[in-house]
């Protein structure tokens, strides 16, 4: 029982101290690569070690100068970093002499650029999107590879090779660990929350039955997007996006019902609304708008969610800011999906006629051809409007579109209702 | 999961049920435990809170509401703040508490919050009864 106890507590230190401790190691060696392994064999060390000596005050600080001693041996066998060895070397004597607590503070001030470093490497566009996502669960998480399998319902071995895989990208290809700046930040950041946002909604897509493969894979990324607003604190759009998944995670009780069906977000009961995400929420959009430069794509996804939030019922809905929210939203990333979300808004704001003349103007578009939402809205806004005939017929095709029995089920029923009064 | 740290201040404060703010050197370290919470991504919310000597209980008893003010003398254990975390694990909550910048006789207690899943399906249906009825509405 001892040893358990000392393991369960092995592995929560891993958990807090390992991206702090990767990113310093890369800090030192200049490749990620190496800087993981050297963690894991700092973590193979205590793993051997804390059963018996007991977990030291300092973990952290045990981990780090573990790994560092690796570190020297590593150098002196690879002749191409001997370089880096004195400076090391003389690290090191500094960490053995100094108190865990001073080393700290003196580390400090970098730790936070070199996580954030981390971060942006895990991410780097040379990677592929399965790469930067499995890297930044894996480094930054302190996820095992058994358990990102697990969570993209992938074999082991597949993540286990793309982790060393990445990892001989980033070397080759001598990726600098560094956090961008200027103009190439602003052009790699939309990577890093994209690989945020894809974490979140692999678990959010979930539907309630196989939630439990997908170990809270939002728990996951709203870490992350927690951790990135406080490393990144003047970026509107990390604010954006983590004031997004707030949002969205709040209404995690109220998307399913009691057997596991989902629930649209205006029939949900809004008394299962997680209050306190939803006030977390409001404030991270609060701070992105302060920021201002106005707002981006996920500030602007964020602001949509917030109207919803802010309704206590559904008739409350302030669906004229939406419909403009969303005019905003196609301005800086025009998609015929947004067009749709737009119309609906519109339709809600100023009527079913203004909505079903959007909504025309999407008819054709070759991206929604297979799209069972458009015939689905468009079907919706001619009932409200009295054309039952076209109704039907927008309805019956919607149902021949989706890949969902259930949902093919209720726009059936639907049409059968269209035809009956029309 | 979800983890309420409970501070149980000792020593003096314990005794006495009563305080003022802290002392600067104090809140320092807390404020620097506190932004560590923060930047490893799992503090959700926290608060401390005002002495028992200024606070006052309720109790109920043989169908009737008693109020007492404080400081309130048979209390063994006063609440003097709390964290409010996300992590993944007890011994994640634990760890964390370890961390924390207690004074001689503090302690910090860690429990687990309820989510709605961890209760019966007769008990959520009771939860739900309470609650106002959806409003309807045809939008999509």
């Amino acid at each position: 029982m001892a040893s358990d106890a000392v393991g369960g507590s092995i592995d929560a230190v891993w958990r807090i101290e390992s991206p702090r401790l990767i990113a310093g190691l890369a800090r030192l060696t200049g490749d990620v690569g190496v800087a993981e392994d050297l963690a894991q064999d700092a973590l193979v060390a205590a793993l051997e070690k804390w059963p018996q000596s007991g977990v030291p005050d300092n973990p952290g600080a045990w981990l780090m100068a573990t790994a560092k001693h690796r570190a020297i041996d590593l150098f002196r066998r690879n002749e191409r970093l001997a370089r880096k060895q004195e400076e090391l070397a003389h690290d090191v004597g500094l960490a053995l002499a100094m108190d865990g607590a001073d080393l700290d503070a003196a580390l400090d001030d970098e730790i936070g650029d070199d996580l954030l470093a981390l971060i942006f490497t895990c991410c780097h566009p040379v990677l592929s999107t399965d790469s930067r996502v499995t890297l930044t669960l894996r480094m930054l998480g302190g996820l095992t590879t058994e358990e990102i399998a697990r969570s993209f319902l992938t074999a082991e071995p597949t993540i286990a090779q793309r982790i060393v895989r990445a990892k001989r990208t980033l070397g080759a290809t001598r990726v600098p660990f560094e956090v961008p700046s200027g103009e190439e930040l602003a052009e790699r950041l939309p990577s890093v929350l994209g690989v945020v946002y894809l974490i979140f909604n692999e678990g959010y897509a979930a539907t309630a039955g196989d939630d439990w493969m997908r170990p809270g894979l939002t728990d996951e990324a709203l870490r992350l997007g927690r951790i990135l607003a406080a490393l990144a604190p003047d970026e509107p759009e990390v604010h954006g996006l983590l004031a997004l998944m707030e949002i969205q995670a709040s209404r995690m009780r109220a998307r399913t019902d009691a057997v596991g069906n989902p629930v649209l977000l205006l029939d949900q009961d809004r008394s299962r609304w997680d209050p306190l995400l939803i006030r977390r929420g409001l404030a991270e959009l609060d701070r992105a708008q302060q920021l201002g430069g106005g707002l981006g794509p996920y500030a602007l996804q964020a602001a949509i969610a917030a109207c919803h939030a802010r309704a206590r019922v559904a008739d409350d809905t302030d669906w004229a800011t939406i419909a403009a929210l969303y005019d905003a939203l196609a301005q800086l990333s025009p998609s015929p999906v947004v067009e749709l979300n737009r119309a609906v808004a519109v339709s809600m704001a100023f009527g079913p006629a203004a909505g079903l003349e959007l909504v025309d103007q999407l008819v054709g578009e070759p991206s929604l051809e297979r799209y069972h939402l458009l015939p689905s809205v468009c079907g919706d806004l001619l009932a409200k409007l009295g054309r039952h005939d076209e109704a039907r017929a927008e309805f019956e095709r919607a149902a021949s579109l989706t890949q969902n029995a259930r949902e093919r089920a209720l726009l059936l029923e639907r049409a059968a209702v269209s035809g009956g009064s029309g | 999961m979800r983890f309420m740290m409970l501070m149980l201040p000792g020593g003096e404060l314990q005794e006495t049920g009563d305080w003022g703010p802290p002392p600067a050197e104090a809140v320092g370290e807390m404020t620097k435990y506190n932004e560590e919470l923060t930047n490893a991504g799992v503090l959700l919310a926290l608060d401390g809170l005002q002495p028992p000597s200024k606070g006052a209980r309720v109790s109920f008893a043989g169908g009737t509401k008693k109020v007492t003010d404080g400081p309130f003398a048979e209390a063994k254990e006063i609440v003097g703040g709390y964290w409010l975390i996300d992590v993944k694990s007890k011994d994640e909550a634990v760890e964390w508490a370890s961390r924390c910048p207690g004074g001689e006789g503090d302690v910090v207690e860690v429990r687990q919050v309820f989510e709605m899943s961890d209760f019966p399906e007769d008990v959520q249906a009771a939860a739900e009864l309470s609650e106002e009825p959806p409003e309807q509405t045809q939008a999509r």
